[in-house]
């Protein structure tokens, strides 16, 4: 474990086992308490509260149940999940381990994108220690009855299955496509077993919890955002990295953190995020304000804009998995509108269409994916309107969009 | 493909199946167990691992069309991955992916004559904060540039 990291709860100290120890010795009801009180929401993203999740499938009643580590990881501009699994694996499969007893699952899986197929036989190694020390396997820590174990599934190298459900269909031995919820996975997830699916992060708050207890986590962050939150810090900055900070700091205060300069935007949240102008650095990390799963991408003033938006417009193309057409076809549509622009070819009413589009695609999109792949493009033409539009002046179309020839952009898509 | 080549390929389908179970579950566990050893999965073995599995070819099929690390033809010894979403391109991926083409002579196809590689150009793999870097089958290399890229790849 790498000592140089500091931060206020992951990268904090912590002596491996100590959690899982302590909470053999809690009830399941007190570890759920402890984690409800600690008001920790789920870190991949969407921040739904993990007692609930948890509760819910605690509450369901089965046989068999699953806790299913996302580390899938696929987010461009994300790699916190991997400083956790190389640096801190303890806390992650501890994380899961107490996941399992608290809501009654005796298996765990992780899911481990194909990219980093890399880490896996550490992670293997560091399971099997577990099972070794008696943390792991059947009657752990030598608590009759209380039986657990992890294995780990690789991906095959598609983004899409970062989704929860998506992530069930593959690790079921189907093309990782999204399914419809409800059910949502905590009733019929896994084999159609209530699964708990949580980000790598969450996990690895668990432990930490467990040994301070759930009223600890709020000394650090906001209100409805206690804790600390990893942010993959990439692009135009002197330190690039993953860094732990507290909820609510600024996206100014991150800038200076990582020696970036003369910065014009900021993408939060990955290619699906939003970008933020200078006029806006001023704007919060937290799920009241700018909610993320940590993805921050820095862009100095020397950056195009319209090549920023291109390039995740392209990504999303690539990674739709093609199942609803808002956003089969709607990425397709909003990438030619780029390279419309780009050309110099485009009229301003088609491009307010475009953003029609967008709309449909947030309410229509089956999963996240469509949902969210407007976001880039709707806030950089938005925020950037000046440079984009400024150095893409449509000179081919008059001001109502007719092409000086007479034919208009619109017409030939 | 001889035919001692197809029974090896058919006993290893067997012992990865007696290994995982023949559940659909193991499906890409096979798949890419498989695929480790032979470097792709050819038609006549989904074929085998079809009917083994009791799966429809065509699923078969249809799933290693899905997945984006999953081959149905013949490739380079060692896979080069190079990233080519935004940070890495601002840092220069690009330009290596060229020198990386123009080395080994990748004109249309991504794999080399010689079989030694076969470039794929990716989207993030979460490498971002030393970017640019570049993947070689399970080894990372950090922060690197068009020489640096060529000496490791003709060292291979
Ligand atoms: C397209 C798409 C990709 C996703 N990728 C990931 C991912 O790589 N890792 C992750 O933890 N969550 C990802 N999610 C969110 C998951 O669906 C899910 O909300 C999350 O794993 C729940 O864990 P949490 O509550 O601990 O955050 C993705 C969602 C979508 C729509
Ligand atoms: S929104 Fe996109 S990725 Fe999601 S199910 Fe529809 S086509 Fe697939
Ligand atoms: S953008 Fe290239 S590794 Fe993340």
């Amino acid at each position: 474990m790498k000592k140089d990291r500091k931060g206020p709860v992951l990268f904090s100290e912590y002596k491996p086992g100590s959690a899982l120890l302590k909470a053999a010795g809690m009830s399941r009801e007190d570890i759920l308490f402890e984690i409800k009180d600690s008001g920790l929401k789920g870190r991949g993203g969407a921040g739904f509260p993990a007692s609930v999740k948890w509760m819910l499938t605690a509450s369901a009643d089965s046989d068999r149940k699953f806790i299913v580590c996302n580390a899938d990881e696929g987010e461009p501009g994300t790699f916190k999940d991997r400083v956790l699994l190389t640096e801190y694996p303890e806390l992650v499969i501890e994380g899961m381990i107490i996941a399992g007893y608290t809501i009654g699952a005796k298996e765990g899986i992780i899911y481990l994108r194909a990219e980093y197929s890399y880490i896996k036989e550490f992670l293997e190694n560091k399971i099997e220690e577990y099972r070794k020390n008696n943390l792991l396997g059947k009657n752990i820590a030598s608590k009759e009855g209380v039986e657990f174990d992890i294995k780990i599934r690789l991906g095959s190298g598609a983004y899409v299955c970062g989704e929860e459900t998506a992530l069930i269909e593959s690790l079921e031995g189907y093309r990782g496509e999204p399914r419809n919820k409800p059910p949502f996975p905590v009733n019929t997830g896994y084999l159609g077993c209530p699964t708990v699916v949580n980000n790598v992060e969450t996990l690895a708050a668990v432990p930490h919890i467990i040994n301070n207890g759930g009223e600890w986590l709020h000394k650090f962050g906001t209100d409805k955002s206690t804790g600390s939150k990893l942010f993959s810090v990439s692009g135009d900055c002197r330190y690039p990295g993953v860094y732990e900070l507290p909820f609510g700091i600024s996206i100014k205060d991150l800038l200076e953190i990582s020696g970036a300069e003369n910065t014009k935007a900021v993408q939060i949240g990955g290619a699906s995020g939003l970008c933020f102008p200078e006029s806006e650095f001023g704007r919060k990390l937290s799920f009241e304000d700018i909610s993320t799963g940590g993805s921050v991408m820095i862009f100095d003033k020397s950056r195009d804009m319209l090549k920023v938006l291109k390039n995740f417009m392209e990504f999303f193309v690539e990674e739709s998995c093609g199942q609803c057409t808002p956003c089969r076809i709607g990425n397709v549509r909003l990438l030619e509108g780029v390279k419309m622009i780009e050309k110099n070819e485009y009229t301003p009413e088609y491009i307010e269409k475009l953003k029609e589009l967008c709309g449909t695609m947030k309410i229509a999109s089956k999963c996240g994916l469509g949902q969210s792949s407007p976001n880039p493009f709707l806030s950089i033409l938005e925020n950037f309107k000046d440079e984009i539009f400024g150095k893409h002046l449509n000179l081919n179309y008059d001001e109502k969009g007719i092409k000086k020839s007479g034919i208009t952009a619109a017409a030939h898509c | 493909m001889n035919e001692t080549e197809k029974n090896t390929r058919r006993e290893f389908i067997h012992v990865l199946i007696s290994r995982h179970g023949a559940e659909r579950t193991s499906l890409l566990p096979v798949l890419q167990e498989f695929q480790k050893k032979f470097g792709y999965i050819d038609g006549q073995s989904q074929q085998e691992i079809a009917f083994a599995m009791n799966i429809h070819p065509v699923e078969v099929n249809s799933i290693i069309s899905f997945y984006s690390f999953l081959y149905d033809s013949p490739r380079g010894r060692n896979t080069v991955r190079i990233c080519k979403n935004i940070v890495c391109d601002f840092h220069g991926s690009s330009e290596i992916a060229d020198a990386v083409r123009k080395e080994f002579k990748l004109n249309s196809g991504n794999t080399s004559a010689d079989g030694k590689i076969t470039l794929e150009i990716t989207n993030c793999f979460g490498l971002c904060d030393k970017s640019p870097s570049m993947i070689v089958n399970e080894n990372v290399y950090e922060k690197i540039d068009k020489d640096s890229a060529l000496k490791i790849l003709r060292g291979l």
